[in-house]
């Protein structure tokens, strides 16, 4: 059965022109009959930082593809700062950069040629001085005459970075941008995306590291099966669907929890020595005050306690997890 | 117009092509000299001439034309095949480049090349044999029209193929026998019945007669309906290309 139009919550309201990409009833089913885009709505706000998170095979790279051109939608629209993305695909992809999930480069060529043939190939007369900036960015100046072929992974996934931005694109697309790299470079290219941000570049990135959404984004949209199940605030999202935890280590080990104390959120654990209370950081009254005054009353001691929220990942697994197939 | 655009990729192929310059024009030239010193030197010399010209002089244009056309078909259809071989095609897909403009810049380059070791495979001949051009802007035209022609094909056969393979089947299995079989080395008056109707229905054939024309005003067919066939030969491959454009096959998913 087809899925109700406008099952998952409408992207909150903001003007047409805030919005530097929208994507409207956008559907692709590949020639093998596999659908990877079901009735996509999706409004990308100017300036932003969206993650759109998924897991893989969730639609990610295909939603990317069918803004980029890379694939051919079965139906819907796609505006790109109100461009129709083929019908005036010129204005539309001058405007947007994208960074591919995979390495993809040509071995045998020079670092400062091939940024300069994608400045070229994307209209825009050379400019020596445009592409040492943007080398230097990316910490790739030392290497502007060296192949390709020498550069290491982190280099490579740089001057990928390097070539979309050499037309001096608005939007950037960084599809899994730091899949497979080592910490410290993800530590690296999340501080680039900050800078670019700065700049007033709008950035949309694919990620399953929920890390990385929880780390960058300003927005989360939550795509699954082909379609989008959510898109909300980070803050707003973690707020709402945030659970917290707080956990109390106790000094002396109890056998079962006293009447008094009992509720429904609490459970007791670690061979008697913790108890572990889920509640709702939004509400009113969060109930600790209460808690913590019947313990008391209990004689039951409390050596130290902690609190703890949830992170993107348990909101996303939560999210994903019980959907139909 | 992208100008910028048609001028990355056109720069693009001929930088790739001046990096690999010993396998792309010298091995093509020495090959061809090769050919001039067995067929022309040593043998042509104990054959007599063929439509009153010496055997040497006689086999220049058509193996030109025959370096010409496998060197279009080898450029044209990698310059296409790498990109989509090491994934870099999704910046090409992904750029405001129209088809038009990227079958300028590929096929562009592939034919300006094929177009120069063309030149010097005529400069190189001259070594060995003794030859006279008639009409030189008419080999020009030829030689032009050829390139573009079969660059245009090449990268057809570049975009179809999945495989390094593929690649190279049809140059070696279609097209190498058909520009042997197409005059090269012979004038077809000199093929029995039936061959030499057969012989009509070769494409290459009309590239090499009407190339040859030009040289010594001989002709196995008429210069018209040379030319006229190397244009069909041309538009058949241009409209293959929009059809590719315009419906992504092998391109776009």
């Amino acid at each position: 059965m087809r899925p109700a139009a406008h099952a998952h919550p409408a992207p909150p309201p903001f003007g047409a022109d805030d919005a530097v990409i929208r994507v409207e009833g956008l559907e692709k089913t590949y020639a093998s009959g596999f659908t990877a885009l079901r009735n996509v709505d999706l409004a990308i706000r100017r300036g932003e930082i969206f993650a759109l998170l998924g897991e893989n095979g969730a639609g990610k790279s295909t939603l990317i593809g069918a803004i980029c051109g890379l694939v051919r939608p079965s139906a819907g629209r796609i505006l790109v700062d109100g461009h129709d993305a083929v019908a005036d695909y010129r204005v539309a992809r001058t405007k947007i950069g994208l960074v591919p999930q995979e390495l993809h480069v040509d071995s045998f060529e020079r670092v400062m040629d091939t940024v300069a043939f994608s400045r070229g190939l994307f209209g825009k007369p050379r400019d020596a001085a445009f592409v040492e900036g943007v080398l230097r960015d990316l910490s790739l100046w030392d290497k502007r005459d060296a192949k390709i072929i020498a550069l290491s992974g982190g280099m490579k996934r740089r001057l990928l970075i390097a070539k979309a931005l050499a037309h001096e694109p608005d939007i950037l697309f960084l599809d899994e941008p730091t899949a497979g790299v080592d910490v410290e470079l993800r530590r690296d290219m999340w501080r680039m995306v900050h800078r670019l941000r700065e700049r007033g570049v709008t950035i949309i990135l694919t990620t399953h590291y929920i890390e990385e959404a929880e780390e960058m984004a300003d927005r989360v949209g939550v795509i699954h099966k082909g379609e989008i199940l959510l898109v909300e605030e980070k803050t707003a999202l973690m707020r709402k669907l945030g659970r917290r935890e707080l956990v109390l280590h106790l000094r002396e080990p109890i056998a079962a929890i006293p009447e008094a104390v009992a509720r429904p959120a609490l459970s007791l654990d670690g061979e008697g020595r913790t108890l572990t209370y889920v509640f709702d950081s939004q509400s009113e009254d969060t109930g600790i005050a209460d808690l913590l005054r019947r313990l008391a009353e209990a004689g039951i001691e409390v050596r130290d306690l902690a609190t703890s929220e949830s992170s993107l990942e348990e909101i996303f697994v939560s999210l994903v997890k019980g959907r139909p197939s | 117009m992208n100008l910028n655009g048609i001028r990355a990729i056109y720069m693009f192929e001929m930088n790739r092509f001046r990096r690999t310059i010993m396998q792309s024009v010298a091995a093509p030239v020495l090959s061809t000299s090769l050919y001039f010193i067995v067929f022309g030197s040593a043998i042509g010399s104990r054959i007599d001439t063929v439509e009153g010209i010496a055997y040497g002089a006689f086999i220049v244009p058509g193996l030109i034309m025959l370096t010409v056309i496998t060197e279009s078909l080898t450029n044209a259809s990698f310059g296409i095949y790498l990109p989509k071989f090491q994934g870099t095609i999704y910046e090409l897909l992904s750029a405001p480049v129209s088809a038009v403009e990227t079958v300028i810049g590929y096929v562009g380059a592939a034919a300006t090349k094929s177009v120069l070791i063309g030149c010097l495979i005529l400069a190189t001949a001259r070594i060995f044999v003794d030859y006279t051009i008639l009409h030189p802007l008419w080999t020009a035209a030829f030689l032009v029209l050829t390139c573009t022609a079969f660059s245009l094909f090449g990268f057809i056969i570049g975009i179809w193929a999945d495989s390094f393979q593929r690649l190279q089947l049809i140059p070696l299995m279609v097209v190498t026998p058909l520009a042997f079989l197409g005059g090269t080395f012979y004038s077809i008056t000199m093929l029995p019945e039936p061959w030499d109707t057969v012989a009509l229905f070769n494409p290459v054939l009309y590239l090499v007669s009407g190339f040859r024309w030009s040289f010594y005003g001989v002709a196995d067919v008429a210069p018209a309906v040379s030319l006229a066939m190397t244009f069909v030969f041309m538009l058949v491959c241009l409209a293959v290309v929009a059809w590719i454009f315009r419906t992504g096959w092998r391109l776009k998913s």
